[in-house]
């Protein structure tokens, strides 16, 4: 008896975690996958008899969306300015924090993880306001230098870039204190057999601390391209998705078909597609990293 | 020892980049507590002329940033609850050996590439079924337990030596009795950053509460907040209060836990 029960502890243990994950994600992901094959709307939450299943119409449907493709795009601006600036500004920033263990260095530390921990609502008031064209501080501070006033968050171009600037300014936080906790584990002795071999600062850190930080690098890119993928709360807040649709981020795209024209299972359909699209991306690099020799 | 090569213009670089990265926070404080006519002064002022809490009074007046605030640390504290599923999960996964572990765990890890907007019209769906929409526990559930949480502690208590355990158990420790007296005080630093993530993520929360609560009467901050940015004319002054109530509070949590923070990264094999 008590040996049956010995064995049952780590299936109580884990029982309660394993409960709400399986029913908030897997269970949801097979939800979502059924809706998208129905035309699920807001009579349809009434009444669950008004539901009927149509086949593939809503993947079709969404094809033939230009909305939806012009979501598509925006998405991979958004992750192929977002991604790259963001790992090589957090790596700099790390780096140089990590360049110096006095007291200076270490208060400097958290000005650049605050951005981080501040909530999303909060900062798109506070940069709503220092973008604004008509008494924001940007283009205040634009004209010092006689520069002409910016449509920040109106011109459909410029848009994309202020929101995905303030993206950049939030993420940079997180990937800095994992950047910089992996170089605390990075071994001094390493960097004393550099000197002795009458390595610089600048090799020290392509020789050593690069490839030491190869894990963390990895990490930080596949977490940030599942995030960049799924880039929704800087426009959500900040344009809505417009102007005409510029900052429309498949998110927002999916986010804004469900809950503003509440067309459930078009907008499910939508979200299966962004997913297999997250899903493949994120397989492919975990395939290239296990190609990749190990050290 | 000759000082390393570059540290005063690297110091100097960082100190005006810190300065750049907090300049909106500085911004924000600034105009919370400036009158509402200086606000729009053009040019700017950097600092308010006259300082007035007018506006947070308001939030608390006219608006009801008292109720807000009070659902938010409910949230926040039913959070806690998932905290502890959470090590208990990751303390099965660390130190059990049971049938059908690694599958258990490839799943747990697996839930994180699940976008959120995959979730949000299931999940509305899921909760409404069992009449939690609208609730309070209906906003904290979707977010209670996180794969990324569960990871680290795992991480972590795969270094807390077994003859401990197995010594706990010798006396006749009962296992949820090891659990709370033995491995949890041994934990300390990945709970400070499961605490820390758990109460950003619940204070923070945006997107479930705006989904899950029709009712001004659940709302968090965080979507009394963005009620602010939909008022017909613009209110900096209360706007940057609002705003300044929501990150006040975490950043202060934050640097005094930073340490532990930087430190429970690196122990969790993060390198």
């Amino acid at each position: 008896m008590s040996r049956l029960r010995r064995a049952l502890v780590p299936y109580v243990f884990i029982g309660p975690a394993l409960f709400f994950l399986v029913v908030f994600s897997v269970l949801s992901l097979v939800v979502a996958a059924v809706v998208s094959l129905t035309n699920l709307d807001i009579s349809g939450l009434a009444h669950y008899a008004n539901v009927r299943f149509i086949g593939l119409r809503n993947y079709q449907m969404l094809f033939s969306d230009g909305a939806f493709w012009e979501s598509l795009g925006n998405t991979a601006i958004f992750v192929v300015v977002g991604v790259p600036t963001l790992i090589i500004g957090s790596l700099a920033i790390a780096i140089a924090l990590n360049y110096s263990q006095s007291r200076l260095f270490r208060a400097l530390r958290a000005f650049y993880f605050v951005p981080a921990i501040t909530a999303i609502v909060a900062i798109s008031l506070i940069w709503g306001n220092l973008y604004n064209s008509q008494f924001g501080l940007l283009n205040w501070l634009l004209s010092l230098i006689g520069i002409a006033p910016v449509q920040w968050l109106t011109d459909p171009a410029i848009a994309k870039f202020s929101v995905a600037l303030v993206a950049i300014w939030r993420g940079s936080g997180l990937d800095t204190i994992i950047f910089l906790a992996a170089l605390q584990a990075i071994p001094p002795e390493y960097y004393e057999a550099a000197a002795i071999d009458g390595a610089g600062e600048l090799r020290k850190i392509f020789s050593v601390t690069l490839p030491m930080m190869r894990f963390a690098i990895f990490f930080v890119i596949v977490t940030n391209l599942i995030g960049w993928m799924q880039f929704f709360d800087e426009p959500y807040v900040l344009t809505q998705g417009g102007p005409v649709h510029s900052t429309t981020s498949m998110s927002l795209y999916i986010y804004q078909q469900g809950f503003r024209y509440n067309a459930f299972g078009f907008a499910s359909a939508a979200s299966i597609v962004l997913f297999v699209i997250v899903a493949g991306v994120t397989a492919l690099q975990l395939r290239a990293r296990r190609a990749d020799v190990d050290f | 020892m000759r000082p390393r090569v570059g540290v005063l213009p690297i110091g100097a670089l960082l100190a005006v980049g810190a300065l750049l990265t907090s300049f909106p926070f500085f911004w924000m404080l600034s105009t919370s507590l400036k009158p509402r006519s200086e606000s729009y002064a053009y040019p700017p002022t950097l600092l308010p002329s006259r300082v007035t809490l007018d506006s947070y009074l308001q939030l608390f007046g006219d608006f009801e940033f008292g109720r807000f605030l009070v659902n938010t640390i409910i949230v926040v504290i039913i959070g806690f609850a998932g905290m502890f599923f959470m090590a208990m999960a990751g303390y099965a996964f660390a130190k059990y050996r049971f049938r059908g572990k690694e599958a258990l765990f490839l799943l747990v890890l697996s839930t994180m590439i699940v976008p959120i907007q995959v979730t949000m019209i299931p999940t509305y769906l899921i909760l409404n079924s069992v009449r939690l929409t609208n609730t309070l526990v209906g906003i904290a559930l979707p977010t209670l337990v996180s794969a990324y949480t569960i990871f680290l502690f795992r991480q972590f208590m795969t270094t807390i030596p077994d003859e401990l355990v197995e010594a706990a158990r010798l006396d006749g420790g009962g296992e949820l009795r090891i659990l709370i007296s033995i491995v949890l005080p041994m934990s300390r630093p990945i709970l400070a950053v499961g605490g820390v993530l758990t109460f950003i993520s619940g204070w923070n929360s945006f997107i479930w509460p705006l989904i899950i609560a029709n009712d001004q009467q659940n709302y968090t901050l965080s979507v009394g907040i963005s009620l602010l940015n939909k008022q017909l004319t613009v209110n900096p002054p209360l706007q940057m209060a609002g705003a300044s109530l929501m990150v006040v509070p975490i950043v202060i949590v934050f640097v005094i836990l930073q340490r532990y923070i930087v430190q429970g990264f690196a122990l969790s094999g993060l390198k």
